[in-house]
């Protein structure tokens, strides 16, 4: 027995987006159409048209992209609802599942009433997710009873029963292609084998000669004799731990101190599977209906008191200026996103090595002053020296802002400045009759400068160079920069960088 | 009058106290010896070679603290030998670090870590460092003042675990106290070239034996990014400055 959700790409595309049940939607993978929604189908949007072309056929189309992992997870909630129905499922694809039909089947009282049933009660409950096309389709071997399942219609023929014995004649009059062997379908054709069926009917021995073994194996689908069997899967343990609150909670001290019996049972239920948590994904369910969602990486793996760090961490960040959240909280979801068998984390018999007291320290570090407090520096690539630096916080992939090894034009020459200020600092350049000096728009010094205050205090330049124009990210409105940069050396020794941009001066770092 | 023997007994009892004072003193000195780690005295850390002419003992000594005041240069100087040497550093209190010249000056930023900010909770923050991390370097907020038993506290941290720790700023108890001054770059002219390397005079001043205060004129970096002693011949030829092909770019 097969159970199949048509255009499940759609539907989990359509969940992780949020679109209404009845707009037309399309599924893109890599610039083409790989599913698509009824209605779209409707004004002509075909599977494997290009985006422009779907678009022109249906202007209110909503497209989304493809992503397997999110198709995955979607089918997850509609394995666990079907099992809780019939046991022992096999998850073909997300979108597919495959039943022995002998136990349903005998429970209901045949197999047209058990599909009816399970057909019946799937949709029921997962309409509010937005399933709501469930196809049976039952048969003899799994690929005949998909075939099935895809011979079925919406609504009142939603279940197509293949009686015993007869999956050889069912098959026959459908086209080679369904065997989605593309290769062979397309010699069979050129052979003049249109159906599995003309296929089924040559001989075995002579299929496997000409065709080799996947030929053979195709030319047995064919025939209906699939002896292939369902190879139920194992349900996952429930790892996941949630923290419902009968009366909001609009505080994150007490929302983490709530947690605390959480986060213990959800590491050591992990520790039960001989699992540690290396990728942590909180939700934070307010009381408005929000659902905040944030994972966090860790450099070693997730013990108990991470995990209520991370909670705090995740509710102090979207709250607003005072102690109170923005929105009380209803629900804490903990989910191992990614995990690790212990041993690959297992403390040596001497402890740890010296990485893992240097981790613990900065751990303690980050819990007093927050996740942002402790960070690592990353160089990556950029014109100003601040752009070049990325801070990253402690525990997360350190990953710079721009890539490095481009050409980055404009950028400054060796050596560089030792202290970069965070924040440009206002700064004072005049020229010798005690005016602002300025640069025009042909990057064109309006006089020498003579006196600079890059703090406080004003100074006579001693050396000077520069403008050093820059403009970056001109096509992009919110991005753009229009700037010049000068190195200048003060009569006391020092040495700046300072910026002028709009007209206005500001000290970007020292040479220190 | 006395024999010998007598004379010997007498020599004896007079000479008894002066022994036993330097006996309890022997002893003494062995157990701060034994609480400290055995060989605190003399455990260095790897320094680059240009900077252990400034430093008591010729090297950063495990345990020790260091005053730098006037460059933040000179402090990622220090950091860098142990550094590339593989041992872990901290940076605590200074929201402006280069990273991408800490580099170039020798620093591995793969283990570089940074509490740019760290407020009024410095000072844990800073323990809880020097407690892990073999290198830290710690500017103390402006209107902190750090007290002689703090400064000592922290000193007994150190020499337990090893650590060297470098003060942007003034410290009570430090093993050294070096200060930048006599800043002057080269490359830089009246509206040309760029900043290629700067000289600078780093004046030590150690404690006990090396209480004398001792100069030093260094390239910080010189035109080759590497930090070395200022030597009497010029180093790059002035008749073909090197910034005329760098600043076309």
């Amino acid at each position: 027995m097969i159970a199949w959700f048509p255009d499940w790409p759609v539907t989990a595309a359509r969940q992780a987006a949020g679109c209404p049940a009845d707009t037309p939607v399309a599924v893109l993978d890599r610039g083409r159409v790989m599913a698509c929604s009824v209605s779209a189908r409707a004004s002509g949007v075909q599977r494997g048209i290009r985006t422009r072309d779907a678009q022109s056929r249906c202007p209110d189309l909503v497209v989304l992209p493809y992503d397997p992992a999110q198709d995955a997870r979607a089918y997850e909630p509609v394995v666990s609802a079907l099992e809780a129905l019939v046991p022992g499922v096999e998850v073909v694809r997300p979108g597919t599942c495959a039943v022995r039909a002998r136990g349903p089947s005998r429970y209901y009282g045949g197999d047209a009433e058990a599909g009816e049933s399970v057909a019946g009660r799937l949709a029921a409950q997962l309409a509010g997710a937005g399933v709501t096309d469930c196809r049976i389709g039952v048969a003899d071997g799994p690929f005949a009873a998909e075939q099935a399942a895809r011979a079925t219609t919406p609504g009142e023929h939603r279940v197509h029963v293949v009686s015993p014995g007869g999956s050889g004649r069912f098959l026959a009059p459908l086209p080679v292609s369904v065997l989605e062997r593309p290769d062979l379908a397309d010699l069979l054709r050129r052979l003049g084998l249109r159906t599995l069926g003309a296929f089924a009917e040559l001989p075995a021995a002579d299929v496997l000669a000409r065709f080799g073994l996947d030929g053979a194996l195709a030319h047995r689908l064919a025939r209906g004799q699939d002896e292939r069997a369902v190879a139920a899967r194992r349900p996952p343990p429930e790892l996941d731990q949630r923290v419902a609150f009968d009366a909001p909670v609009d505080r994150a001290d007490q929302v983490a101190f709530s947690v605390r019996g959480a986060a213990d049972e959800f590491v050591a239920g992990l520790a039960g599977q001989g699992l540690v948590c290396t990728t942590l994904r909180v939700e934070v369910r307010t009381d408005s209906g929000a659902v905040h969602t944030r994972r966090w990486l860790h450099p070693r793996w997730f013990d108990a008191v991470d995990v209520v760090d991370r909670v705090r961490w995740q509710l102090e960040g979207s709250r607003g200026s005072g102690e109170e959240l923005t929105a009380p909280v209803v629900q804490v979801r903990l989910v191992p996103d990614e995990v690790d068998t212990h041993g690959a984390h297992g403390d040596g018999l001497w402890g740890g090595g010296p990485d893992e007291q240097i981790h613990r320290a900065l751990s303690r570090v980050q819990s007093m002053l927050g996740h942002h407090a402790v960070v690592t520096p990353v160089v990556g690539g950029g014109r100003g020296p601040a752009d070049r630096q990325t801070l990253v916080p402690w525990g997360d992939r350190p990953r710079p802002r721009w890539p490095a090894g481009q050409p980055w034009p404009g950028s400054l020459p060796a050596p560089l400045p030792a202290t970069v200020y965070p924040e440009l600092r206002p700064a004072v350049v005049l020229s010798a009759d005690g005016r602002s000096v300025g640069v025009d728009g042909r990057g064109v010094l309006t006089a020498e400068p003579a006196q600079f205050a890059p703090d406080t205090d004003l100074r006579p330049v001693a050396a000077w160079a520069g403008p050093w124009p820059v403009e970056e990210r001109w096509w992009d409105e919110a991005a753009t920069r229009r700037l010049a940069r000068f190195q200048v050396v003060g009569v006391d020794g020092s040495a700046w960088l300072l910026v002028v941009e709009g007209g206005r001066w500001w000290t970007e770092a020292c040479y220190d | 009058m006395f024999d010998n023997g007598e004379m010997n007994d007498l020599a004896t009892v007079l000479r008894r106290p002066a022994d036993d004072k330097l006996a309890a003193a022997h002893s003494a000195a062995a157990r701060v010896r034994r609480l400290h780690g055995g060989q605190s005295d003399t455990r260095t850390l790897e320094t680059l070679p240009a900077l252990s002419g400034l430093l008591p003992g010729g090297a950063l000594r495990a345990g020790a603290a260091y005053s730098v005041t006037g460059s933040t240069a000179l402090a990622m100087a220090l950091m860098a030998g142990p550094s590339a040497a593989g041992a872990w550093c901290g940076v605590v209190g200074l929201p402006g670090f280069g990273a991408e010249a800490a580099a170039g000056l020798g620093v591995d930023l793969d283990r570089v870590v940074l509490v740019p900010e760290p407020g009024a909770g410095w000072r844990s923050a800073l323990a809880a460092l020097v407690d892990a991390l073999t290198m830290v370097v710690v500017q103390p907020p402006a209107d902190m003042v750090v007290t002689g038993p703090e400064a000592s506290r922290l000193g007994a941290r150190l020499r337990a675990r090893g650590g060297v720790l470098v003060v942007c700023g003034t410290w009570p108890a430090c093993e050294a106290r070096l200060s930048v001054s006599e800043l002057s770059w080269s490359g830089l002219g009246a509206g040309h070239g760029h900043l290629t390397g700067r000289q600078v005079t780093v004046l030590a001043q150690g404690r006990g034996t090396a209480v004398r205060p001792r100069r030093t004129r260094l390239w910080l970096p010189g035109a080759d990014g590497e930090i070395r002693p200022v030597e009497d011949t010029p180093l790059v030829d002035p008749a073909e400055p090197g910034w005329v092909h760098e600043a076309a770019g």
